[in-house]
C-alpha cells in the first residue's frame, strides 16, 4: 500500500549512466525537457523519444519500469490529451463537430503530441532517479546550488535536509503503517466510511505521528550535535563528485544528439 | 474449558511473487484453551509478531485458517471488525498510538468505536485504569505529560476497556526498567486472575515466561517448534538453546550441574523450586543433619 | 590505571528547572581511567542519563565541573575536542542515523570535522570493521536489524577515534541477539584500549564491567566490583534493581543453612560452588 511509492526510486547498476558525473545527469535532464518543448515536431519527438530508448537500453533498466513510472500519470496524459483535442482550434473545417465541440485535424495533432511529450517527460526524469541513488543526487544538487551560496542561499541546509527526509521517509512509512494497525486493533474504521468520517478517522494517526516525528527530529539533533555536526563551515565529503574525462565525452554526445533534435525544427 | 483460537495449516507469505517472497508463517498449527496464560517466546523473525496479527485480522493468512471463538473471520458474512473486539491486540511500544489530550478520553476510544453508550463507555475506562493502576488525577492528565511506563499502561487499558476475550500483548515490557517491567507484568497476571480471560504474552524474556505463563509456545524460523507446559517446555532446555533461546539462570546452573556429571533435575525454572532441589539433593547427601524443607515448591512434580 | 582519570566528575549537581528544588544530579563525583568499562545501573528517572548527558557537554553543570582529560566541558572553546573524545551513542538507533547508506553515515562526523577525504576512507573502513558491520557498508540503515543498526550508530562515533565511548540505554530497545551483537563490539572496542561507560538497566551487561556504579535520586550510592555490587541483593532490589538469578538463588540458599561462597553472582560460579557442595553420590 504505503510501500508501491515507486517515483524517485533507485535501481543500482554499474552502466556508463550510472557511472555518470550526478551534475551532468541533471543538466542533461532539465536540456532534454527543454528540447522536448523546443522541437514540437513529429520528426523531433519521434527522435526524442528514439534517444530515451537508446538510454534506457545504455542503463539496462526493463522498459516495463517505464510502464510502471507512468501509471500514476496516465489521468493527467488523458486530461492533456483531451483538453488539446477539443480546444485546440484549427482552421478550416472541424473533422468533428457536435453541440459545443469540435475536433479539428491541428486538436488531434496536438493531443498526440502533447500526450507523448508528458510520457517522455517522465520517463526521462525517471531515468535520472533510477541510475543516481538519492544521496548522490543530494550531493549534486548541493554542488549545482553552490554558486548561490555567494547570495547568502543555504545551499548546505537545503541538501542536509534533503538527506535527513530521504533517511527518514522509510521510517515515517513504517511507523504510519504501525500506528494505523494499533488503532485499527482498537476498532478504528479507516477504510470506509464518508469523507467526513475519514478525515475525523486520521487524527488518530495523524497526532502520534507528528509527536513521534518531533521526538525523533530531537534526538537526532542530539546526536548530530554528539558528532561535531555545526553547519557547512569547514565540512569535508567522503565521496567527492569528480567529474571525468569519461564525463566530458558523455556530455559532448548528448549535447551533439540534442542539438540535432533541436535542428529538426527548422528542416 | 474451550478452545478460544485454533490455527489449522496457518501460512503468510510476505511479498508474494516477488523475488524476496518469504513466508513468515509455515504451516503452523495450535490452539489456546479459554482461560490460558500462553507465553509465546521465539527469535526476532521467526514469526511471533506476524502470528499474533491474525489472531485479530490485521493480516489475512495466504492459506490455512484461523478460527476465533470457533469463528473463520475470513469466511463470508463474517464482520472482521468484530473480531478486532473479540481479540485485544497490544503492539510493541503501544504508547506510540496515544493521542487524546486526556487519558480518559484515550482509553474510551476503543469502547467508543464498539459504539457503546457513554455510561458503559465510562464503567469500562474505571475498570481498565483500575487494572492498570491509574488514578483520577493521571486520567485527567495528557498521556504526553506522563512517564514512560505510565504511557505505556494507559495504551494497555485502551486495549483492555474494550474487554476482549482475548488479550495479545506483544514484548509489553520492553524497554521499560526493572520496576516498570515487573509492575505492567504483575497487573497483567491479576488481570488474568481476576477475569479468566485468556492471555497471549510475546517475550524474548524467558524470566518473564517463566513467572507468568502456564503454556509456552515457541516459534522457530516461521513454525512452531514447541507447544506445552511451562514445566515441560523448560524440561527441553537444551533444545531452546539449540534454537538461539535463552533458558532462565537457575535453568543454566542446572544444566552445567547436570553436565558435571551431578545426577540433578533439569526441569527447574524458577528460584524456589531451584531451592527445594538443591536442599533435597544436599538431605539426601547429609543424613545426619538435614535442612528442613519449608514453604511449597511452585512446582509439583 | 595509575595515569590521571580520563573523565573527571567532581560533585556535580543539575536541575533541567531551576524553579523546581529536586535535582536530577545531586552531587555526583565520580572517575573513569583509561581503558576502563564501568557501568552505571539504576531504575528510570534516577538520573543516570542526566550524568551521562554531561559526560559530553550536552548539558552542563548547574555546579560542580565535569573534565574530560583536564579540559571543562563549560570551555566553549573545547567543545568539538571534548565530543571527540567522548562518543555518546543513544537508545533508538533509528534516531541516530543521519544518511541513507551506512558508510555515508559512519563518515558523518569526520566530514563535520573537515577530516580529509583520503584519510575518512581509511578510518571509517576501521570503525566498521570494528563495529563488525563492514559488510553492510553499501546497505540502507532501514534493511537492518535493530543490533546492526546500533552498531552502524557506534561505527559512527569510534570513527571520530574518541578515548571514551558512552552508551546511554544503548541495548534497551535491542532484543537478545542484537544486545549479544553490541556487547560483543564493546569488548572488541575495550580490547583495542576505547574506554566504555555503559548506562543500562540490564544486570547481565553490567556484569561484564570493571566497575559498577549504582544510582538512586540523582546520587551514587553503590560502588565497587560486579561481585561486590550483585553480591547485595536486597539492597539492589531496594533501589527497584534486578538481581541476578544466581545471586538471588545463593542469598536463598545460605538463608536454608547451606555454606555457600561469597560473591556468587554468575551461573557459572553459582555451579561451581553448588559441584562442591553436592559432589558425591547420595548416602
Amino acid at each position: 500500500m504505503l510501500r508501491d511509492i515507486t517515483i524517485g526510486q533507485h535501481f543500482p547498476g554499474n552502466s556508463i549512466l550510472h557511472r555518470c558525473d550526478p551534475r551532468l545527469k541533471i543538466v542533461m535532464t532539465i536540456a532534454y525537457i527543454v528540447v522536448l518543448f523546443v522541437a514540437s515536431n513529429p520528426l523531433g519527438i519521434l527522435l526524442s523519444l528514439a534517444l530515451l530508448a537508446l538510454l534506457y537500453s545504455l542503463a539496462k533498466i526493463p522498459y516495463r519500469l517505464i510502464l510502471k513510472s507512468l501509471k500514476p500519470i496516465v489521468p493527467i496524459v488523458i486530461f492533456t490529451a483531451v483538453l488539446n483535442l477539443f480546444f485546440m482550434g484549427g482552421e478550416g473545417e472541424p473533422l468533428f463537430h457536435w453541440w459545443l465541440l469540435s475536433i479539428y485535424a491541428e486538436g488531434i495533432r496536438y493531443a498526440i503530441l502533447m500526450s507523448v511529450r508528458v510520457i517522455a517527460l517522465i520517463a526521462g526524469t525517471s531515468l535520472l532517479t533510477y541510475t543516481t541513488s538519492p544521496i548522490v543526487l543530494t550531493d549534486a544538487i548541493e554542488s549545482l546550488l553552490r554558486p548561490l551560496e555567494k547570495v547568502h542561499f543555504p545551499v548546505h541546509e537545503l541538501a542536509m535536509m534533503m538527506t535527513i527526509a530521504l533517511r527518514f521517509i522509510p521510517t515515517l512509512i513504517e511507523e504510519t503503517e504501525k500506528i494505523m494497525n494499533a488503532q485499527k486493533a482498537r476498532g478504528a474504521k479507516l477504510d470506509n466510511g464518508k469523507f467526513t468520517e475519514r478525515i475525523h478517522a486520521l487524527i488518530p494517526i495523524l497526532i502520534p505521528l507528528f509527536i513521534s516525528a518531533f521526538r525523533r527530529a530531537d534526538e537526532l539533533a542530539m546526536a548530530m550535535e554528539c558528532r561535531c555536526y555545526h553547519g557547512g563551515q569547514g565540512r569535508t565529503r567522503l565521496k567527492v563528485l569528480r567529474f571525468t574525462r569519461q564525463d566530458g565525452l558523455c556530455a559532448l554526445a548528448m549535447a551533439a544528439m540534442l542539438a540535432v533534435i533541436v535542428a529538426t525544427r527548422f528542416l | 474449558m474451550s478452545e478460544i483460537i485454533r490455527a489449522e495449516h496457518l501460512r503468510y507469505v510476505y511479498n508474494p511473487g516477488m523475488p524476496d517472497e518469504t513466508a513468515a508463517l509455515d504451516d503452523v498449527s495450535f490452539s489456546i484453551e479459554e482461560g490460558d496464560f500462553v507465553g509465546v517466546i521465539g527469535s526476532t523473525g521467526s514469526g511471533k509478531s506476524t502470528l499474533i496479527s491474525h489472531f485479530n485480522g490485521l493480516n489475512r493468512p495466504t492459506s490455512g485458517r484461523i478460527l476465533v471463538d470457533g469463528r473463520d473471520m475470513w469466511s463470508s458474512g463474517e464482520d472482521l471488525r468484530s473480531f478486532r473486539f473479540l481479540v485485544g491486540l497490544v503492539f510493541q511500544y503501544p504508547e506510540y498510538q496515544l493521542f487524546e489530550e486526556t487519558c480518559a478520553k484515550d482509553i474510551a476510544y476503543g469502547p467508543r468505536n464498539m459504539g457503546l453508550d457513554e455510561a458503559e463507555v465510562q464503567r469500562r475506562v474505571q475498570e481498565a485504569a483500575a487494572f492498570t493502576g491509574l488514578g483520577p488525577d493521571l486520567l485527567a492528565r495528557s498521556p504526553f505529560e506522563l512517564s514512560g511506563g505510565q504511557k505505556r499502561r494507559v495504551a494497555i487499558a485502551g486495549v483492555m476497556a474494550m474487554r476482549p476475550r482475548i488479550l495479545v500483548l506483544d514484548e509489553p515490557a520492553a524497554g521499560l526498567d526493572p520496576a516498570g517491567r515487573d509492575t505492567i507484568l504483575s497487573q497483567i497476571r491479576d488481570y488474568h486472575e481476576k477475569t479468566g480471560i485468556t492471555v497471549v504474552l510475546v517475550s524474548h524474556s524467558m524470566e518473564d515466561i517463566a513467572r507468568y505463563a502456564n503454556r509456552v509456545l515457541v516459534m522457530s524460523h516461521a513454525k512452531v517448534a514447541m507447544y506445552d507446559t511451562v514445566e515441560r517446555i523448560f524440561a527441553r532446555a537444551p533444545e531452546l538453546l539449540e534454537l538461539g533461546l535463552s533458558v532462565p539462570q537457575v535453568t543454566q546452573i542446572f544444566l552445567k550441574l547436570r553436565q558435571m556429571g551431578l545426577d540433578i533435575p533439569t526441569d527447574v525454572y524458577t528460584t524456589p523450586y531451584a531451592v527445594k532441589t538443591i536442599l533435597k539433593a544436599w538431605n539426601a547427601r547429609h543424613p545426619e543433619h538435614p535442612i528442613p524443607l519449608e514453604g511449597g515448591g511452585v512446582h509439583a512434580s | 590505571m595509575n595515569t590521571k582519570p580520563m573523565l573527571q566528575v567532581r560533585d556535580l549537581h543539575f536541575r533541567y528547572d531551576p524553579e523546581q528544588p529536586t535535582y536530577a544530579v545531586n552531587g555526583v563525583s565520580m572517575e573513569v581511567h583509561r581503558g576502563e568499562f564501568v557501568a552505571v545501573l539504576g531504575a528510570n528517572g534516577c538520573g543516570k542519563s542526566t550524568l551521562a548527558k554531561h559526560l559530553n557537554a550536552i548539558l552542563l553543570p548547574e555546579t560542580g565541573t565535569v573534565l574530560v582529560e583536564g579540559m571543562d566541558t563549560r570551555e566553549e572553546d573545547h567543545l568539538y575536542d571534548i565530543r571527540q573524545k567522548v562518543g555518546m551513542v543513544f537508545q533508538n538507533p533509528d534516531n541516530q542515523i543521519v544518511a541513507t547508506i551506512v558508510e555515508e553515515d559512519v563518515a558523518f562526523a569526520l566530514e563535520n570535522l573537515g577530516v580529509p577525504t583520503p584519510e575518512i576512507r581509511t578510518r571509517i573502513d576501521e570503525a566498521m570493521k570494528m563495529a563488525g558491520i563492514y559488510d553492510k557498508k553499501d546497505k540502507a540503515p532501514y534493511k537492518l536489524s535493530g543490533g546492526q543498526k546500533q552498531r552502524v550508530a557506534i561505527a559512527g562515533v569510534i570513527a571520530m577515534r574518541p578515548d571514551c565511548l558512552v552508551l546511554d540505554e544503548a541495548t534497551a530497545m535491542l532484543d537478545p541477539r542484537g544486545r549479544a551483537q553490541v556487547m560483543q563490539t564493546i569488548r572488541t572496542l575495550r580490547a583495542a584500549g576505547i574506554s566504555i561507560v555503559s548506562i543500562t538497566h540490564y544486570m547481565e551487561e553490567a556484569a561484564q564491567a570493571d566497575r559498577v556504579l549504582v544510582m538512586n535520586q540523582g546520587k551514587i550510592v553503590m560502588e565497587g566490583t560486579p561481585e561486590e555490587v550483585f553480591s547485595q541483593t536486597e539492597r539492589l532490589k531496594s533501589y527497584h534493581l534486578d538481581v541476578p538469578q544466581a545471586a538471588e538463588l545463593r542469598d536463598q540458599l545460605v538463608a536454608a543453612g547451606l555454606p555457600m561462597p561469597e560473591n556468587v553472582i554468575t551461573p557459572e560460579a553459582c555451579a561451581e560452588a553448588l559441584f562442591q557442595l553436592l559432589q558425591g553420590s547420595p548416602a
